[in-house]
């Protein structure tokens, strides 16, 4: 890599570590010192650190983790659960994967200092169906932790008992939204609840619940460690410390790639991902995971990674999942891609979703077909501009942030496509095979 | 039950809601909400391919044609000899190795066609063999 920005490995440190994965690895890198330092703090310092970490949810929301166990009332008849969310859904998103096949141990210890500085005594892990081999290699650390007395009962000599259960998903990202999480773990229909009352006052079992993101509680061991002034002395003042980017599409290196905030996103493309691969010309760039806005290849080229910088730039962090797409592609093509993953991941229980995620699936196929009008684009569009905010969950937004950019950024080739009756670049073949495809 | 069975039939998910204590119906819509349970039979194979933006920008959708050419099935559909059913998915979480499919609890990266042939041949003479393959 010439010049630019080294990554900077918090919580990616081990990855390429021969059998990282392991608690003898682990261990030996320095594991689990972070865990018997919190021990020795008082719960409420331990909250207070992550406070001065400034760290933020790192799962898409982007909500300050020291504030929100902060909700959760210290004193309570009820118990106090942690869900952690394992749910990894987010199109173009695979940095939990990652930490999960190759330093489980890492979010366990995490998940540990969590549990001690909030007063929970039971934490679930909801890691997502598909993911057969994590899941095996999650259950081994979590064995690993019990057998050698980091999990289970006085784990830490004076009476503090931790359990983990592990609960595995079965095939829907609304499960990844925290109370549609909550309602699977709790066996039923993964449908969002509305909120207040947010889940830390009444979450799981109609209990007290944080609910945090793997990448999230990843970061604790090393905010103990070096405290949470330190991990906000990197990054950026309202962007503190470092993030697992995961990159995906058209690149040379799609991968996971650690920087500290604020980089700029040419660095992250260019010189870690390899840029555009075959050295094509950049089209455009969706930063965020899928539900972000869409960013041009110039406005993409022009900003920085962190939460701010993006926001300016008219996308949104998200989830940290670089999309990748090629002067080659075609963007109603992509779009209805997306539209499609929204109308089928729709709970369906509130009815600007439900029927304008589903709208919105037919009139991108209908321009994508080569069957729409000029009407399709313009409801098309009034659709997106109306399900947001109406809803109780933010799937209605994912879906129409979509929707909204790539018409605003690329109205060109959605008309084009109603013009010709047909995809000027991909042609019948493609649309054909596309129309099978669903 | 699904692993038992391979499917949930209509039996195991009555015998289930009774036992849960829930009215068919709910046990119903608990199955039909999570893509990952099967109320219809399957084949000993579930090919699962991944059908969203990263692996559709690097060729997912050749990927489906060519798996649908060589076992002669439409997506949704299984094969008449019981082997293979064709499905598409949601985003796996495997980005980084797009196009990627899932074969039961099998992931593969980077699928090409001569991957894939590699992986049908392999699977089927896996179920020609004696011993049983867990589903």
């Amino acid at each position: 890599m010439e010049g630019g920005v080294a990554e900077r490995k918090l919580i990616s440190r081990n990855f390429d570590r021969p059998e990282s994965w392991t608690l003898a690895a682990y261990e030996e890198s320095g594991g689990y010192r972070a865990m018997r330092k919190a021990f020795a703090m008082e719960p409420a310092a331990v909250v207070e650190e992550v406070k001065r970490s400034g760290i933020r949810g790192r799962g898409g929301a982007g909500f300050p983790m020291g504030v929100k166990w902060g909700f959760v009332p210290r004193e309570t008849d009820k118990p106090k659960y942690l869900c952690v969310n394992a749910d990894e859904g987010e199109p173009g998103t695979f940095k939990d994967r990652y930490i999960l096949e190759r330093d489980p141990h890492m979010m366990l210890e995490g998940i540990i200092i969590c549990c001690w500085a909030v007063g929970i005594h039971k934490a679930f892990i909801y890691i997502r169906g598909e993911f057969w081999s994590q899941e095996e290699r999650l259950r081994r650390a979590v064995d690993e932790a019990y057998a050698k007395g980091y999990l289970g009962s006085d784990i830490n000599g004076k009476g503090f008992d931790l359990e983990i259960v592990i609960h595995k998903g079965a095939g829907a990202y609304i499960c990844g939204e925290e109370t549609g999480l909550i309602e699977s773990l709790e066996g039923k229909v993964g449908k969002p609840r509305i909120k207040p009352p947010f889940p830390a006052l009444v979450g799981a079992f109609d209990c007290p619940t944080v609910v945090n993101n793997v990448e999230t509680l990843a970061a604790l061991p090393w905010i103990l460690e070096n405290g949470g002034a330190a991990y906000a002395a990197i990054g950026t003042e309202k962007s503190t410390g470092t993030k697992l980017w995961a990159v995906s599409g058209h690149v040379e290196r799609p991968g996971v790639y650690e920087l500290e905030m604020g980089v700029p996103l040419r660095v992250l493309l260019e010189d870690h991902a390899g840029g555009v691969r075959g050295g094509k010309p950049l089209k455009a760039v969706i930063p965020g995971g899928s539900s972000v806005p869409v960013l041009t290849a110039e406005e993409a080229l022009a900003c920085n990674l962190d939460y701010e910088s993006l926001q300016a730039a008219g996308s949104m962090l998200g989830s940290g999942a670089m999309i990748v797409m090629d002067e080659d592609t075609c963007m109603v093509w992509a779009l209805l891609i997306l539209e499609k993953f929204y109308a089928h991941e729709s709970c369906g229980q509130c009815t600007p979703c439900r029927e304008g995620t589903e709208w919105m699936h037919r009139l991108v196929g209908r321009i994508e077909r080569g069957e729409g009008t000029a009407e399709d684009l313009a409801k098309l569009e009034y659709v997106a501009d109306t399900i947001g905010g109406t809803t109780i969950c933010v799937l209605s937004d994912a879906a129409a942030m979509p929707a909204a950019s790539f018409i605003k950024k690329f109205r060109g080739e959605f008309e084009e496509h109603i013009r010709l009756g047909r995809c000027p670049r991909r042609g019948e073949r493609w649309t054909a095979a596309l129309e099978r495809a669903h | 039950a699904q692993e038992e069975l391979g499917f949930i039939s209509k039996e195991a998910l009555e015998y289930v809601a009774d036992l849960v204590g829930v009215p068919y119906s709910k046990a119903y819509s608990v199955v039909s909400f999570y893509t990952m349970f099967r109320p219809r039979p399957v084949g000993r194979y579930v090919i699962s391919v991944c059908a969203n933006i990263s692996c559709s920008l690097m060729g997912a959708d050749s990927v489906l044609d060519h798996l649908r050419r060589r076992l002669g099935i439409d997506v949704g559909r299984t094969t008449p000899d019981g082997l293979f059913t064709l499905e598409t998915v949601e985003c796996l979480a495997c980005c980084d190795g797009a196009p990627a499919i899932q074969v039961n609890r099998e992931t593969h990266f980077n699928v090409t066609p001569d991957s894939l042939e590699q992986l049908l041949q392999r699977l089927r003479s896996e179920a020609q063999s004696p011993a049983r393959k867990p589903v």
